[in-house]
C-alpha cells in the first residue's frame, strides 16, 4: 500500500510502502552557513531538468528573483539581509549586518502530504524513500498543492500539471548525485544517504556553535517531528520562518482518520435531519 | 594536504565545507562604536518579505465551491426524495430526484472542468486511495451519479418501478457521503482555515446542504407537499449556524479569515439570506409565491457559505501570520510541557 496513516516514526519510506531491498533512503543536507547566494543550483536544475523559464524580473527582495519554490523552480535560492551581528562580531558596529542566503528544495518528507492525497497515484515513493510525480499520469487536480505544508508544489500555467524536484531520480539511477548538489561550489548543497548526512549535519552544528554562531540549528531533521523527517533538511541561521519555512509542519493526513470519523457522524446527523423533517404531523 | 580537483571529483581536504561564519568578521576593522542603529525594531513574527508560506490553492472558486453547493444540494435532495416517497409525497419525491441527478451531473462537469487536464478525468478511477478524499469521493461520485440518474428517469418516465426503488433507496444511502465527504477534502490540506475547521466543517456542511435541498424542495414541491422541506431547511440552517460558530471560535486567530473580507461578507451574507429564508418559508407557508421566494434565499444561502468557506482558506493562505503563528504558539507550547 502506498500510503502511511500513521506518522510513527518510520525511516525507511521506501521499505515502508514494500520495496524489498531499496538501495537506501538519500537526501539533501542543505548547509546554509556556506552558501554564497550564486544560484548555480537553480541553473543547473533548470537544465538538467528542463524547467522552463519562470520570469526574469527583479522582485526587490535583496537578490531573490523567483521569490519561492513552484512548478518552475525546483531551487530557490533565498536572499535575507539583517542588522544582527555575525558570529563573533561586536554588536553596535557600524558593518553590523548579516546577510542570509539559503537554497530551499523540496523536503521529501517521510509523511509526505502531496502523495497521501494524491487520487490519480502519480506521486509515488522511488526506491531512494524520494517523491516523484509521474507526469504522464498526473491530471492536474491541485490536491496536492494545496496539502503540501512547505508550499513546494504547483501548478504549470500552461500545462495544467504539478511539478516539483524529483531529486534527479533519473540522475540517482545511475548513480549520479542530483544536478543541484553537483553544481554547488561551496558544498552548501550536500547529496548522500540520509543518515550519513544526519551525522555530519550534527557535527556542523556542534562546530558552528564553538565558532560563536550560537543561532545556527538544524531544521527538518528530526524523524519525530510532524512529517516524519525531511529526505532534504537544512542547517538555518535563523528562525524557519525568516527563511519563509514553517516552523513546525504537520502532515495533513495525521488528522484524516478523525475527518473521516466525523464525516460519518455529519452523514448521520444529515439523515436525522431529513428524518426529523418527515417527523412530523402529515397534512 | 590541499584539495585537489581530478577527473574523480574533488580529493583531500574540503575547505569550504568546514569554512565558519563571522569567526574573524570584525576583528581588526575596530573605527567607532556606534554607527548606524536600527530604527525598526524585531517584530514578534517575522516571515520572508511577507510572502506565503504555502502556495495558494489552484482550485477556481466557481468551479470547485459550486460543486461543493450542488454535491451538497444533490445528496440531502436524494434524502428528501426517498423520505417523499416513504411517505406518500409523489410531487416532491419526483421532483427532488431530478434536483439530484441534475445537481450532480452538473457538479461533474464542474469539477471535470477544473482539472488542469480535462481529457485525464478518467485517471481519478486507476486507484482507490483512503488517504485522499478525492479519490474516495471521485469513486462515490462513480457510484451516486448514474444512480441519481436511474432515480430521476424511472421518476420521469413512470417505467421500471423496481429499479427506480432501489436506485432511490440506494441514493439515500450515498447522498449524505456524497454532501459530507466534501469537508474532508478541504480539511486534508495544509489550508490554515480549512484545516483547522476539520472537526466541524462535516456539520457545516451537512447543515449547508440541508438548507439548499429543504429550499429547493420549497420552490418544486406543490404547497401541499413542501412541510418536510420546509421543516428540512430549518434543522439545516440551524446545525450549520451552531458548527460554524463553534468552528470559527475554536480555530482562533485561524478563525479570522471567516469574518473579515470577501470570506466574511460572504459568510454574513448567507447568514442573511438563511434568517430571511426561513422567516418567509414559515411565515408565508400558505402563499405560494412566498414559499418560492424563501426556497431561492435558503438556497442561494447554501451557495454563498460555500464560496464564503472556500474564500476564507485563500485567504488563510495569503496571509503567512495564519500558517506560522498557530505552528509558533504550538512549539512553544512543546517547549513549556518539555521544560
Amino acid at each position: 500500500m502506498a500510503w502511511n496513516l500513521r506518522p510513527d516514526g518510520v525511516s525507511d519510506p521506501a521499505s515502508a510502502v514494500g520495496y524489498e531491498s531499496p538501495p537506501g533512503r538519500v537526501g539533501f543536507f542543505t548547509d546554509t552557513s556556506v552558501c554564497i547566494g550564486c544560484k548555480a543550483c537553480e541553473v543547473a536544475c533548470k537544465e538538467w531538468n528542463h524547467v522552463p523559464e519562470d520570469g526574469l524580473r527583479l522582485t526587490g527582495m535583496s537578490y531573490d528573483n523567483t521569490e519561492g519554490l513552484g512548478a518552475d523552480t525546483w531551487r530557490h535560492v533565498a536572499f535575507i539581509e539583517q542588522r544582527k551581528p555575525l558570529g563573533d562580531q561586536e554588536p553596535g558596529q557600524r558593518d553590523e549586518l548579516r546577510w542570509l542566503m539559503s537554497s530551499d528544495v523540496c523536503k521529501h518528507c517521510t509523511h509526505a502530504a502531496c502523495l497521501d492525497v494524491c487520487p490519480t497515484g502519480s506521486l509515488f515513493r522511488t526506491e531512494f524513500g524520494t517523491v516523484v510525480v509521474q507526469e504522464d499520469i498526473c491530471n492536474g487536480c491541485g490536491y496536492c498543492i494545496s496539502a503540501c505544508p512547505f508550499g513546494v508544489i504547483d501548478q504549470r500555467q500552461d500545462d495544467g500539471r504539478a511539478w516539483k524536484c524529483t531529486l534527479c531520480y533519473d540522475r540517482l539511477t545511475v548513480g549520479m548525485e542530483p544536478a543541484c548538489a553537483k553544481a554547488c561550489p561551496t558544498e552548501s548543497i550536500q547529496f548522500g544517504p540520509l543518515d550519513e548526512l544526519r551525522e555530519r549535519a550534527a557535527h556542523r552544528v556542534e562546530q558552528l556553535h564553538d565558532a560563536g554562531v550560537a543561532d545556527a540549528r538544524l531544521y527538518g531533521h528530526d524523524p519525530n517531528d510532524g512529517v516524519g523527517g525531511d529526505g532534504a533538511f537544512f542547517l538555518l541561521l535563523d528562525e524557519p520562518e525568516t527563511y519563509g519555512l514553517p516552523p513546525d509542519p504537520v502532515v495533513t493526513t495525521r488528522d484524516l482518520p478523525a475527518m473521516w470519523r466525523k464525516v460519518g457522524l455529519a452523514a448521520l446527523s444529515l439523515a436525522g435531519a431529513t428524518l426529523v423533517a418527515f417527523a412530523g404531523r402529515r397534512p | 594536504m590541499s584539495s585537489e580537483v581530478t577527473k574523480d571529483g574533488m580529493q583531500g581536504r574540503r575547505p569550504g565545507r568546514d569554512a565558519t561564519v563571522g569567526t574573524d568578521a570584525g576583528r581588526g576593522r575596530r573605527r567607532k562604536r556606534g554607527g548606524e542603529q536600527p530604527v525598526v525594531p524585531d517584530a514578534e513574527f517575522s516571515s520572508y518579505y511577507g510572502l506565503p508560506v504555502l502556495n495558494a490553492p489552484v482550485w477556481h472558486s466557481r468551479e470547485i465551491a459550486g460543486y461543493f453547493f450542488l454535491g451538497g444540494l444533490s445528496g440531502a435532495s436524494s434524502l428528501l426524495a426517498a423520505g417523499a416517497q416513504l411517505t406518500g409525497r409523489p410531487a416532491l419525491a419526483s421532483r427532488a430526484k431530478i434536483v439530484a441527478s441534475a445537481a450532480i451531473a452538473l457538479g461533474g462537469v464542474a469539477l471535470v472542468k477544473d482539472l488542469g487536464r480535462p481529457s485525464r478525468f478518467v485517471n481519478m478511477l486507476r486507484v482507490l486511495k483512503p488517504t485522499s478524499p478525492m479519490s474516495v469521493g471521485s469513486w462515490l461520485l462513480a457510484a451516486y451519479g448514474p444512480t441519481t440518474a436511474v432515480a430521476a428517469a424511472a421518476a420521469l418516465t413512470h417505467r421500471g418501478r423496481r429499479a427506480g426503488t432501489a436506485a432511490t433507496a440506494a441514493t439515500a444511502v450515498l447522498g449524505p457521503l456524497v454532501a459530507t465527504y466534501t469537508a474532508a477534502l478541504v480539511g486534508d490540506t495544509a489550508v490554515p482555515a480549512w484545516h483547522e475547521g476539520h472537526r466541524e466543517l462535516p456539520f457545516v456542511f451537512a447543515g449547508s446542504s440541508a438548507t439548499a435541498a429543504g429550499g429547493i424542495g420549497l420552490v418544486c414541491a406543490p404547497l401541499a407537499q413542501a412541510a418536510p422541506a420546509r421543516r428540512l431547511a430549518l434543522v439545516g440552517a440551524a446545525l450549520e449556524a451552531f458548527a460554524a460558530r463553534t468552528m470559527q471560535r475554536r480555530a482562533g486567530l485561524v478563525g479570522e479569515p471567516y469574518r473579515q473580507g470577501r470570506a466574511g461578507r460572504l459568510m454574513k451574507l448567507g447568514q442573511l439570506l438563511t434568517a430571511i429564508g426561513l422567516v418567509a418559508a414559515f411565515a408565508g407557508r400558505r402563499r405560494r409565491v412566498a414559499t418560492i421566494g424563501a426556497g431561492l434565499a435558503l438556497t442561494a444561502a447554501s451557495a454563498v457559505t460555500r464560496f464564503g468557506i472556500f474564500e476564507a482558506g485563500r485567504q488563510s493562505v495569503a496571509d503567512p501570520r495564519y500558517v506560522v503563528e498557530p505552528q509558533r504558539s504550538r512549539c512553544a507550547d512543546a517547549a513549556d510541557r518539555a521544560g
